[in-house]
């Protein structure tokens, strides 16, 4: 018998979490991502884990809190308007260093928009989305199995940095059903010597944070954070490569639109054109070393993006503006067909040689 | 097929009622002419009986569906001629109902004349790859939730067991024996087992009945 099941995107999330340690979910539902919350009101009571549908967004992001504080593995999950509501707590959760997982799965925006699939989100989820100066790691899967994978490793990366890791998918990726190998390589949680998990009176009690009474040492904090944003930087960017050593044409797209383009790519490389495709899996850190490279022999890039042009501004940054980069797009919950691509792909390619 | 005056397929989320449901609707337009499906899916925005409308229209066969399905309106409501399927008994339907109990309950509204014309069959689609019903007991589970929100008896069971396009015939041989000790438990019949139409031919002597189904869902 096959070892894999059929999952929804969202449930691959949802058991991945479950198989990474996770006990504790809070949430709000909206579509399209309920059925991660659908799947943790089921699975949780019986495992001995905590399902809780809070009364809102923020309530659920600041429970999230209360639990990472604790030092216990936990997520939220939302779509878009959502995640909107969360930002105060993402900004409170980096501002005390605390690891969680947060998974969007976008809908079309702006405002209430839409339940078809977007990459809206880029900026909200690479810039912050909350007040003040930090990050998170945004992971973007694109297959059911990735969303699995992705799961694991958000947790992990959570808990080695003390930050937060977000999922960031789309409709399609959360609604999609895929055969998925749940046979996940999970690492044991590291130590969190600092979670308030009570003194047992033989220790100094700990504090959770994210209030700085002297300006000097908050900026201290916020130097110290960022060093260690580096080093996930050097450690931690992750994507794929697909035809792109030879490539004149180089697309750059995550998620749904990658798949899209890769298609596109096959396309052009039976009509004589040589066109590859950089996959950003991380989107924070954005991986800037095979743009770069890519620079040195491609002649242009195409930023393939369900939104109206975001990643566009990290390739033409990765890209060093040595070649001109242009936007193949459909936007408000639509998707690129790869006949777009593909033309897109023609065009920048000056036709058909 | 054999098919009563309405066929009802219900079962747990993302089993393939849906993909089941337009393929019953093409077999049995093949032999009845006055033909409907009702999409009932109260829960689940995507992926319905709606999204083959174009399919039906060109071969006859009338779609009974909230005017709201496959929009942004994400709103769970019921067709505005949802009675036709009881009150004009001309017509054959295949109600295509959402998934688990939540999905059920809407067709609960239809119970007392269903089973007043008892002249159906509500079929539990199964499928032992999804990850909430991997073994008969669990099925079992949801299957009594069904009949609870509805109010109506199963009277067989379909063995859809898949893993979509990486299915091998040997995946859909290992769970007849899953469906069977379904049907043993809950004292149904299995009524078919069914599967993409690429692995028909390499299943058609080793199971039966066996019914083929033409997917409807894109792959990207």
């Amino acid at each position: 018998m096959s070892d894999k099941i059929l999952m929804k995107g969202n449930e691959a999330i949802a058991e991945a979490a479950i198989i990474a340690g996770c006990r504790h979910y809070f949430g709000y539902p909206i579509t399209p991502q309920t059925e991660i919350a659908a799947y943790m009101a089921k699975k949780m009571p019986k495992i001995g884990g905590t399902f809780l549908q809070a009364e809102s967004e923020i309530a659920a992001i600041n429970m999230v809190y209360g639990v990472a504080s604790a030092g216990k593995r936990v997520m939220t999950s939302s779509s878009s308007p959502g995640v909107s509501l969360k930002g105060e707590g993402l900004s409170y959760l980096a501002g005390s260093d605390l690891p969680s997982l947060i998974v969007n799965v976008q809908r079309g925006g702006p405002g209430l928009g839409g339940i078809q699939p977007s990459q809206s989100d880029y900026f909200q989820s690479t810039r912050g989305g909350g007040h003040g100066d930090y990050h998170m790691i945004v992971l973007a899967p694109a297959s059911v199995q990735e969303m699995a994978e992705l799961t694991v490793k958000g947790f992990e990366l959570a808990d080695t940095y003390r930050m937060t890791a977000m999922i960031l998918a789309d409709g399609t990726m959360g609604q999609m059903m895929e055969p998925v190998s749940l046979d996940l390589d999970v690492k044991p949680a590291p130590e969190k010597p600092w979670a308030t998990t009570g003194t047992g009176m033989a220790r100094e009690h700990n504090i959770v944070n994210s209030l700085s009474l002297v300006p000097e040492e908050l900026e201290e904090l916020n130097f110290k954070r960022y060093d260690r944003y580096k080093v996930i930087e050097e450690n931690e960017t992750m994507y794929e490569e697909y035809k792109v050593e030879d490539a004149d044409i180089v697309l750059a797209a995550f998620g749904i639109a990658a798949r899209v383009s890769k298609n596109a790519v096959d396309e052009a490389r039976k009509m004589g054109i040589k066109a590859g495709l950089i996959r950003p899996i991380t989107l924070w850190p954005f991986p800037k070393a095979p743009f770069k490279a890519a620079a040195e022999h491609a002649k242009a890039f195409i930023s393939v993006e369900l939104n109206m042009g975001q990643m566009i501004e990290d390739v033409i940054l990765a890209t060093e503006s040595k070649r001109p980069v242009t936007l193949c797009n459909r936007a408000g919950g639509m998707i690129p067909d790869p006949k777009q691509v593909l033309n897109s792909i023609i065009e920048v390619n000056g036709g058909i040689q | 097929m054999n098919y009563k005056r309405l066929t009802i397929l219900c079962g747990h989320y993302g089993s393939g009622k849906t993909n089941i449901a337009v393929n019953m609707a093409y077999d049995l337009k093949n032999q009845r002419d006055n033909i409907a499906v009702a999409d009932l899916d109260i829960v689940n925005p995507y992926f319905r009986s709606k999204d083959s409308q174009k399919d039906f229209e060109q071969r006859g066969i009338r779609l009974i569906c909230s005017d709201f399905a496959s929009s942004n309106v994400d709103l769970p409501s019921m067709p505005a001629d949802l009675y036709s399927i009881t009150d004009d008994r001309s017509l054959s339907v295949i109600l295509d109902i959402g998934g688990d109990d939540r999905g059920a309950y809407a067709l609960g509204r239809l119970r007392d004349a269903i089973l007043a014309e008892n002249d159906y069959d509500m079929y539990m689609v199964v499928n032992k790859y999804r990850p909430l019903t991997p073994d008969a007991q669990s099925t079992l589970e949801v299957m009594g939730e069904i009949e609870g929100a509805c109010g109506i008896p199963f009277t067989g069971i379909i063995n859809n067991s898949n893993i979509a396009r990486e299915t091998t015939a040997a995946d859909v041989l290992e769970t007849v024996g899953y469906a069977e000790e379904v049907g043993r438990l809950s004292g149904l019949p299995v009524v078919c087992t069914t599967v993409e139409d690429r692995l028909f031919d390499e299943l058609k002597d080793k199971i039966s009945p066996l019914f083929s189904l033409t997917l409807q869902a894109k792959l990207i």
